[in-house]
């Protein structure tokens, strides 16, 4: 910094003209920069209204207080046709956002057995791990999801010949039926007993930390944590009278009625967007612990600690600095991966946004939705991940 | 500000870069790059679908090639653009397309917000229902429980929401976007019910599995008058499309077919001499942009209206459907040209 600032007027008076004054040139060249796109950022502002002008075509967003007038097969919050555009968005978002965060979740498990059974030393597990992600990695995701849709529809039964399955769970082309749980009088001393017992577990394992680090004894969490969280519930539940019934699918005319009821459309995404990107993951997991430099473990090994508690405590805590950057991507790929529903009729962000612009003719508002929610989306796993990695980071002194 | 700068950014996508996008003289833009640029269905056996080897046919695909008639004399000039349900109106808006003949459903909204011009109705159509014979449907309003296969964007959607709000009845829409994957879907036993505009079920049944295990129900839901479209703001084009469309309905009713449009023109009635252009200092062509001949060019190309009905969709072809609504007005249908003077 204080060598360009000695530099930069030595030089322009040697040179002794204005314009071979660096920085004379260099506010030049940003002036122009600004100017080409401030004109090029009007010209396009301009032609737009005077194109939508001529044609006469309605703009703003006052659309999405109108009646939607359509219905939508996959709901997580009530939608009648009577329903505005506006709420037919939430509920395509709500819709992306259930697929992306269980694909997540589910890709993100199968990616770390993948990954570490690539490292197995088990030569069929180690293989097998190979084949799963060459053949995932290999495929476009929309393949893989016409694979798992065409799969679902082709295989499983016509609806009126279901598969039975226990606990009045059917299986047929319309997707799982199961029995939904309709919570009775005082169910929600249950919720609140499971709470409790979450919180509760977080103070126990706090203070196994801390009693660790006191008096190097350790205190058994994971059972006193399971206790908790199964049993206290468990207890008030009976205690309360078990208040709880289920809607079970019955055979009607044409579908089961009654109960829950996963679609292929759903199944066929997540399934496709987990096993796809769990692929890419397995490769960023293999990579993470193979960056972790054998003599950490050979160290560990010296030191007494057995093979399982070098992975747990000395490989995964340095191989999670290395994975976590290359995972963020991919829960971002998998989210925006998530707009393929289009393909299958699940009824998604896009799905229905693309619905509203063919009724409303609002092609631009309805893609600037788009834009926005999806870069939101991505910005706050962004943020979430770059949290994440900061406290996994080293902590260098 | 910056909504109205995102707005604008996203508009230069949509509405296509270049000052020509809504330009106002199609019929001078058509003429410049020599063919007529025409939005039709991705496949719709009778209306719009390409053969083995690429070469369109279909009813609305015949609109096309008349309308490349009228203003070439020459019915190859036209580009097909297949368009889904969902692609057809930003494609007609950005003037990807000149033309849209595709099926498409005249209604107030996309007359007037979307920004296009309809006028005249090529096919008087309405919404049906196809079932599986298994199931034992007779009626409509049988079907409370079902889950019903719809394309999106359209307004069979909307309908379908509206009949079965009013009567009561409860469904589970299965919504795709294009019409081979609602095709696959149904096929596949993914819905009970196949919901589109009765000729389209016609149609679609055709290339079903078996086409002798499903059944069209007797209801008609909706009125669904089906012509082409075009962007507002350009009657010049705007009056070319749907005189394209009178010349066939009076074609038909003056008994002008593909076969004795020449005799025709020697013919002593002094309404067809005007009409074929033959008459001395007509300007039934050159008013309109075009030749004079315009009209013979159309009928020589495709034929009169109920020949193109009958070739594509009507008893000389394998969807057997009857004229009904769109006979002539003279013989117990609605389907009328003004007069040609």
């Amino acid at each position: 910094m204080a060598i360009g600032v000695t530099n930069a007027p030595e030089r322009s008076k040697s040179s002794g003209s204005i314009i071979n004054d660096p920085q004379v040139r260099g506010i030049f060249y940003q002036a122009i920069t600004i100017i080409i796109l401030a004109v090029l950022i009007y010209w396009i502002v301009d032609n737009t209204t005077e194109n939508l002008r001529r044609a006469n075509i309605a703009s703003g967003y006052d659309f999405l207080r109108s009646r939607a007038g359509f219905d939508v097969g996959q709901s997580l919050i009530s939608f009648t046709s009577d329903s505005t555009y506006g709420r037919a968005l939430v509920v395509g978002f709500l819709n992306t956002l259930l697929v992306a965060i269980t694909g997540i979740i589910t890709a993100t498990v199968i990616g770390f057995i993948v990954g570490i059974g690539r490292l197995s030393h088990n030569w069929i597990i180690a293989k097998l791990s190979l084949a799963y992600v060459e053949v995932f990695r290999n495929i476009p995701p929309l393949l893989v999801i016409f694979f798992w849709y065409s799969g679902v529809l082709a295989i499983l039964p016509q609806a009126r010949d279901a598969l039975a399955l226990p606990l009045d769970i059917y299986v047929s082309n319309r997707g799982v039926a199961f029995p939904s749980p309709i919570p009775g009088e005082g169910a929600q001393y249950t919720l609140l007993a499971f709470l409790i017992a979450v919180a509760a577990s977080f103070f126990v394992a706090r203070y196994a930390r801390q009693k660790q680090m006191a008096t190097g004894q350790r205190f058994p969490v994971l059972w006193t944590v399971l206790g908790l969280i199964i049993g206290l519930p468990l207890v008030t539940f009976l205690v309360t009278g078990a208040p709880l019934t289920f809607d079970v699918p019955v055979a009607g005319k044409f579908n089961l009625t009654g109960g829950s009821v996963v679609g292929p459309e759903f199944m066929s995404l997540f399934l496709a967007l987990s096993f796809y990107t769990a692929a890419f993951i397995a490769e960023i997991v293999r990579a993470g612990i193979r960056g972790v430099s054998k003599g950490q473990t050979e160290a560990a090994h010296a030191l007494g600690i057995r093979p399982r508690l070098t992975t747990r405590l000395v490989i995964v805590p340095q191989a999670m600095r290395i994975i976590i950057p290359p995972l963020t991507s991919q829960y971002l790929n998998l989210t925006k991966n998530s707009s393929l529903a289009v393909a299958v009729g699940y009824a998604d962000l896009v799905a229905v946004g693309g619905t509203i612009l063919n009724q409303t003719g609002q092609s631009i508002e309805v893609v600037s939705i788009w834009l926005i929610v999806y870069l939101s989306l991505s910005l706050a796993t962004s943020l979430f991940m770059n949290w994440y990695n900061a406290r996994m980071a080293l902590v260098e002194r | 500000m910056a909504r109205r700068i995102l707005t604008a950014l996203f508009g230069a996508a949509v509405m296509g870069i270049g000052a020509h996008a809504a330009s106002a003289a199609t019929l001078d833009d058509v003429k410049a790059k020599g063919f007529v640029q025409c939005g039709v269905n991705t496949g719709l056996a009778g209306f719009a679908a390409p053969d083995a080897s690429g070469n369109w046919s279909g009813f609305d695909v015949d609109y096309c090639k008349a309308i490349a008639a009228a203003v070439f004399g020459d019915a190859t000039k036209v580009k097909y653009t297949p368009t889904s349900a969902k692609e057809r109106f930003p494609a007609l808006q950005s003037g990807e397309v000149d033309v849209l003949a595709r099926n498409t459903t005249w209604t107030i909204n996309r007359d007037t917000a979307l920004g296009f011009n309809f006028r005249p109705v090529n096919y008087y159509d309405g919404q049906g229902f196809m079932v599986r014979k298994g199931l034992n449907v007779k009626s409509a309003l049988e079907l409370s429980g079902a889950a019903v296969c719809v394309q999106t964007g359209t307004t069979t959607e909307l309908n379908l929401a509206d009949y079965f709000k009013t009567n009561n009845l409860q469904y589970n829409p299965v919504v795709f976007e294009k019409l081979e994957e609602v095709n696959a879907a149904y096929d596949a036993g993914r819905c009970d019910v196949y919901t589109t505009d009765q000729s389209g079920l016609y149609s679609l049944r055709l290339t079903l599995s078996k086409p002798d295990d499903h059944m069209i129900l007797p209801e008609i839901i909706s009125k669904e008058p089906l012509g082409p479209a075009v962007r507002q703001g350009d009657d010049q084009w705007y009056d070319i499309v749907s005189w394209v469309h009178y010349a066939l309905i009076q074609a038909e009713e003056f008994g002008v077919t593909q076969a004795n449009v020449e005799e025709m023109k020697k013919s002593p009635n002094p309404d067809v001499q005007r009409f074929l252009g033959v008459e001395a200092d007509s300007k039934i062509g050159t008013d309109l942009g075009l030749t004079n001949e315009w009209a013979v060019n159309i009928i020589k190309a495709v034929g009169n209206y109920g020949e193109v009905f009958d070739r594509n969709i009507g008893a000389g072809s394998p969807l057997k459907i009857e004229r009904g609504l769109n006979a002539l007005w003279n013989k117990g249908g609605i389907q009328y040209a003004p007069p040609v003077r």
